[in-house]
């Protein structure tokens, strides 16, 4: 089965969906959107500097996305600059260092498209193993800052007050995030990754009662999508990551749709 | 340091500054078990600052603050604003920190009376219902200290009594310490142990009754604020101004405590022995 592009495709996509989908939330009721695009402009200059040393071009972005990251925490203690204002000069200037690097390589003939808008229709076997085991790694450590994190996301001061640790917990989402960008940056592209963190996380809240709830719904509307973009994308012809944040998109609207029951007054506890 | 094991937390002649202006300055006090010190004062006083010195929150510029070991705390702070994106029950909310059981939410939210909402979405509530919401979350985690501030900020007068009674309630029930902030010491009065009034620094502290009819306190919130309680009238011999500053009685104007170079270190008794009968009265008075 695995020899099939098309299925390597959907597996590829489907762990990448089911792995942004709950990172997804916390970047939504977090208001991170801009931090995702920050990190997805960044991994740019990653695949430039994995080129330029001949390293892994995954390790090399999640690094890059982490220094990112890290600098952002030192900037948002230290600068008066406001947050968003770090985060596009943070953005830009990894996309422009990244471009600038490899216009000094003018041996590496490099596939921008692909980068930009992702080639899931490429993937390889080891690809999937990467998605797929570092997907694990990233829910696994994921659930196990979960409470710590949904506390400082509901409030800070209380979380830290009551003897948590909501700068490590943020600490440690960063780096997931980092980390989900450079897996998923093959699957969808750079331009793409944030709408993959946000849109079905976006979806889910209509039908959740609980964040637990929306984070599991986020996942399954990802790998929905997935599948729904892909067998799109070979109908019509159409490219394969947008199509697949199309039909993200489609649920989504579906989600706001008025007709739609609305969500269970009664809460299931999670 | 604590003294002794009855003291939860102390705060030493404490003091934050920011961008070259000290928020709050020179503040000692401490809490006991089962006791409920309420801090009072004007918009901008510090009264949020030493609260979170007091959690741990704002590390001291100057000074110190101590918490005892292993000091299991609940906070309900003033403002708690969950977005429309965050779908989030009573139930899920009672579950928020750590240390709470099953039990221990349903017990607490019978006890503020909230029990039929837990299954309510928390962004649903009104501000009353939020409150107690709030208070139950904080009670399940069976605190040695809670930490209140500003609970009744969007509560009716009646409801104001009611979440002070429930407080009391819930001091009684786990002898826990209270620290509480709010700006009318009218309706806390009941239940006060102790007042500190802060204006940038400590004014006066002591009992609601001592601390009602001392000049300090009538001059922060004027006469009719503390008419309820006032023995006497008392011509007070200086303002403070919105800015901070301090205008004495002859009409000059000094900064409050840059320029006239009273010392917050020296011996005077400060604010931690509560049951001194006169509420301690502000340094100026020594310098006007």
């Amino acid at each position: 089965m695995l020899d099939d592009f098309f299925a390597r495709a959907v597996l590829a996509g489907a762990g990448v969906a089911l792995v942004a989908g709950p990172l997804g939330c916390f970047i939504v009721w977090r208001r991170l959107a801009y931090f995702g695009d920050t990190l997805s402009h960044a991994a740019l200059l990653g695949v430039a500097l994995a080129f330029l040393f001949e390293v892994n071009v995954t390790l090399a972005v999640f690094a890059v996305s982490a220094c990112v990251s890290l600098a952002l925490i030192l900037m948002q203690r230290r600068a008066t600059l406001s947050s968003d204002a770090l985060l596009g000069l943070l953005a830009h200037s990894a996309l422009a260092l990244g471009l600038v690097v490899l216009g000094f390589m003018t041996w590496v003939r490099m596939d921008l498209m692909g980068l930009l808008f992702g080639d899931i229709l490429a993937v390889s076997k080891m690809d999937i193993a990467v998605i797929w085991l570092g997907g694990a790694l990233v829910l696994a450590i994921l659930a196990a800052i979960w409470r710590p994190l949904f506390a400082a996301t509901v409030n800070r001061e209380v979380a830290e007050a009551e003897g948590m640790n909501p700068d490590r917990a943020n600490l440690v989402f960063m780096l997931l995030m980092a980390a989900v960008i450079a897996i998923s940056m093959k699957i969808v592209g750079v331009l793409l990754i944030t709408a993959m963190l946000i849109i079905p996380a976006a979806a889910a809240r209509r039908f959740a009662s609980g964040p637990e709830q929306m984070a599991l719904l986020a996942a399954g509307i990802g790998a929905v999508s997935v599948v729904g973009g892909l067998f799109g994308s070979l109908n019509w012809d159409t490219p394969a990551g947008p199509s697949i944040v199309v039909a993200a998109l489609a649920l989504f609207v579906l989600s706001i749709l008025p007709a739609l029951p609305r969500r269970p007054v009664k809460g299931d506890g999670s | 340091m604590p003294n002794t094991e009855s003291t939860l937390l102390t705060l030493n002649n404490a003091g934050v500054l920011r961008a070259g202006r000290w928020l709050v300055r020179g503040v000692t006090m401490k809490v006991d078990v089962g006791e409920i010190v309420t801090l009072i004062g004007p918009n901008g006083s510090g009264k949020s600052t030493t609260a979170k010195m007091a959690l741990g929150l704002l590390r001291p510029d100057e000074g110190g603050a101590a918490q005892r070991a292993g000091l299991r705390i609940s906070y309900v702070p003033q403002k708690l604003a969950v977005d429309w994106t965050l779908p989030l029950t009573v139930r899920r909310f009672m579950f928020l920190t750590g240390g709470v059981t099953k039990d221990s939410a349903a017990k607490a939210l019978a006890a503020t009376g909230m029990s039929h909402l837990i299954d309510a979405e928390v962004r649903t509530l009104s501000g009353g219902e939020f409150q107690r919401v709030m208070l139950a979350r904080a009670m399940a985690r069976r605190p040695d200290l809670l930490v209140l501030d500003e609970p009744v900020q969007g509560v009716d007068f009646t409801g104001e009594i009611a979440i002070y009674d429930l407080i009391k309630q819930i001091r009684d029930e786990l002898n826990c310490g209270v620290l509480l902030i709010s700006h009318d010491l009218h309706v806390v009065m009941a239940a006060t142990d102790r007042v500190v009034c802060l204006n940038g620094h400590v004014c006066c502290s002591g009992t609601p009754t001592t601390v009602a009819s001392s000049p300090e306190y009538k001059a922060l919130f004027g006469a009719r604020a503390a008419s309820a309680l006032a023995v006497y009238e008392h011509h007070h011999d200086h303002t403070h101004l919105a800015d901070g500053r301090v205008m004495h009685a002859d009409g000059t104007i000094t900064d409050d405590h840059g320029d006239h170079g009273h010392d917050h270190g020296h011996s005077h008794d400060h604010s931690n022995r509560a049951e001194a009968p006169a509420p301690r009265r502000d340094e100026e008075l020594h310098d006007a």
